[in-house]
């Protein structure tokens, strides 16, 4: 689904990826730990389009097709889906209508039909209903005011309106009590299926305790330094990334 | 001991002045008013006919307002005296039009008074049936139908008028206009819509209009003013609307200015409240060439209160000036503004915001706020809020912030499938919102947005 070769990518003129190399199957769970600075939200950026994240070399395939030549909403249509690390608040903006913006927005781009307001209140009632998110949250607007927990559920309420094939998650545990976390993962393990993929950006390891990886692998300067199953987590979380850190050859 | 200060400041991102050094060539302007000035309404009347030369001497002794007068610095009206406008009254014909698009489809009940090219156009009109208590009229009706009235409330205008050249030119001028009168404690539960339809004619025209709007004490009612230009064709409308409340009146003022790319727009408002009353108004500025509201309110009663609120939204190389004059002259006086502007390509925005607190109007409460986005690096605004403090128990503020569209929230809409232009007309639109709801009359906040959204998506 996700071929990731030799990429090379800047912030601002400065070198972050170093060539990295990563390759996601449908269906696959893979999680990628580092250290802070270590080029992990560069990535997530990267692969969905932000402006000032520049790839100088190598090359994206997602779908085997040419990912980074697309525009941020163009890779949301062909089924990327980040759940950002701090999600945007955006004042005056119903959630209700932030969502039915997005849903009918994919909609058009892959040449369905749009979904009318009975129909998109019915579809959202039946996911709230699945993910415990609550008609209140709805009204509000888009996570103005929210909780750092609610702010993260909100994610995961649109990640499961959009269907994503490709669900990038992004530090999603930062902030979380474990409690609120537990919450988070569960909605995030409804959406697993054999036909989409998951890339979990993470820190600490807890997150893995409850969306269990097939692949961990280890970014540390800019590259893949180590890949390996799921044990390797375990390893990161008792050892730490002080085997990481040395300077870049 | 009075507290005195004077607080400026201004946003510029393009310099760009022309300073006029030419003395006022008003010939034209006196042309016509030689040549209209036996068939103006009110005509018959020594004290009007008076009143109308003396407003004409005192135009020519300036001219239009240039760029040297504090108040006009950063609106110029330089290519508005390089026109040629012929009154709109002296224009032969009937511009052909067969239904009145209103503001609010399906608004039953609502008072309309229609003017096409400041012509009142009774076919396109309906405002009978007003509850008794409630005067509605053409302007020119006025001086037969209510000369006592008329002298009256001239009078009472005249008294608190310092000469505004616009103003000057309007008196000597003023052909067209509406009167709304409600008598004591009536309220008119519909609202009243005055539109104000411009077509192109062969020569430019010009439309001076005067309007009254006079609630007596504990009276309320709600006007909507919509100006729609059917076409781009060049056009001068320059209103002076004299508002009078009483005790516990209330009035809300709404206003959507859409008119065409050839069209000038001066409007000048001055309003006079007592005790407790109440002045609310909007203004939603979307057309002309150059535009200019500028509102001044006299707090003239302990209690009394005003709400002055407004949006724009320009492009190209349109102008659009919003100055208000806020006078609290009596202790226990508040006023609230919020003005939000979206401003494109090399258009140009001014907001003049003046508070003066008299001596002794302690306890005043005054607010002000200009929040501006601007789309482009050649869109300008220049914010000037005045604040004149003469009293020392006041609460008063203001603030001015210039700035693009958020990107984080752009990325995030983009990165949720929201394409790019759907993206940037969804925080636009919520970025106006804002001020758009405070608006109370119902039904009008949708079509507010509905006439935004219009215009983001005509690019």
């Amino acid at each position: 689904m996700l071929e990731i070769k030799n990429l090379r990518a800047t912030v601002d003129g400065k070198e972050i990826l170093k060539g990295l190399d990563l390759s996601i199957k449908a269906g696959e769970v893979h999680a990628i730990m580092g250290p802070n600075g270590s080029g992990k939200s560069t990535l997530s950026y990267l692969l969905t389009g932000r402006d000032g994240y520049e790839a100088v070399d190598g090359e994206v395939l997602y779908k085997g097709r040419d990912l980074l030549s697309l525009a941020p909403e163009e890779r949301a249509g062909e089924g990327v889906f980040l759940a950002f690390q701090y999600p945007v608040e955006i004042p005056g903006v119903p959630n209700t209508t932030f969502l039915k913006e997005a849903v009918n927005s994919v909609r058009r781009y892959r040449g369905e039909e749009e979904l009318d307001a009975m129909q998109f209140v019915k579809m959202l009632r039946q996911k709230t209903k699945e993910l415990g998110f609550s008609d209140e949250l709805l009204k509000r607007q888009v996570n103005v005011g929210y909780s750092g927990g609610e702010k993260k559920r909100n994610e995961a309420l649109q990640m499961a309106v959009l269907n994503p094939a490709l669900a990038i998650l992004d530090e999603t545990d930062s902030g979380l009590d474990i409690d609120a976390l537990r919450v988070v993962a569960e909605s995030v393990n409804q959406l697993r299926s054999p036909d989409n993929a998951l890339l979990v950006i993470t820190h600490y390891q807890r997150l893995l305790n409850y969306i269990v990886p097939d692949h961990v692998h280890v970014l540390a300067h800019g590259r893949i330094a180590r890949s390996g199953g799921k044990e390797l987590a375990l390893e990161l979380e008792q050892n730490g990334y002080a085997g990481y850190l040395g300077t870049a050859a | 001991m009075p507290v005195t200060s004077v607080q400026r400041h201004k946003r510029k991102y393009v310099a760009q002045m022309n300073i006029q050094t030419t003395t006022p060539d008003t010939s034209r302007y006196q042309d016509e008013f030689l040549s209209l000035r036996d068939h103006l309404p009110g005509q018959d009347l020594p004290w009007m006919k008076d009143l109308r030369t003396a407003a004409m001497d005192a135009f020519a002794g300036t001219g239009l307002p240039t760029l040297r007068d504090e108040s006009w610095k950063y609106t110029n009206l330089h290519s508005l005296s390089a026109c040629n406008f012929k009154p709109a009254n002296s224009i032969a014909g009937q511009i052909s039009i067969d239904h009145a698009p209103r503001l609010m489809p399906g608004a039953s009940g609502c008072f309309l008074m229609t003017f096409v090219n400041g012509r009142l156009r009774l076919d396109l009109s309906s405002f009978e049936n007003l509850p008794a208590g409630v005067t509605l009229l053409p302007f020119e009706q006025l001086a037969d139908q209510h000369p006592e009235r008329f002298e009256q409330w001239f009078a009472n205008s005249l008294q608190r008028e310092i000469h505004q050249p616009m103003v000057s030119l309007n008196t000597a001028l003023m052909s067209t206009g509406y009167v709304l009168h409600i008598e004591k404690g009536v309220t008119l539960h519909e609202p009243v819509e005055i539109l104000n339809l411009s077509a192109a004619t062969p020569q430019a025209f010009s439309v001076h209009a005067r309007n009254f709007m006079v609630l007596e004490p504990g009276a309320q009612a709600t006007v909507i003013e919509h100006y729609q230009g059917l076409d781009d064709g060049e056009s001068f409308a320059n209103s002076v609307t004299n508002i009078s409340l009483g005790q516990d009146a209330l009035l809300r003022h709404y206003k959507l200015q859409n008119e065409g790319l050839g069209n000038y727009h001066l409007s000048t408002i001055s309003s006079q409240l007592e005790r407790n009353a109440s002045y609310d108004s909007f203004t939603l500025s979307l057309g002309a060439k150059l535009s200019r509201n500028e509102v001044s309110v006299r707090l003239a009663g302990e209690g009394s209160e005003c709400h002055l609120n407004g949006a724009y939204l320009m492009r190209g190389r349109q102008h659009c000036d919003n100055t208000t004059i806020i006078d609290h002259m009596v202790p226990h006086t508040s006023c609230r503004e919020t003005f939000k502007g979206v401003i494109d390509d090399q258009a140009r925005a001014v907001f003049q915001g003046r508070i003066v607190v008299h001596k002794d109007a302690q306890q005043t409460n005054g607010h002000q706020l200009s929040k501006v986005l601007l789309l482009s690096n050649e869109a300008e605004i220049d914010a000037k809020p005045e604040l004149e403090i003469y009293a020392d128990d006041v609460l008063c503020s203001h603030g001015a912030t210039a700035g693009d569209l958020d990107q984080e929230a752009l990325f995030y809409l983009r990165a949720r499938g929201i394409p790019e232009e759907r993206a940037r007309s969804i925080l636009i639109e919520a970025f106006l919102a804002e001020a758009i709801q405070a608006i109370a009359a119902e039904g009008l906040c949708p079509a507010l947005m509905t006439s935004i959204g219009h215009w983001l998506a005509d690019t």
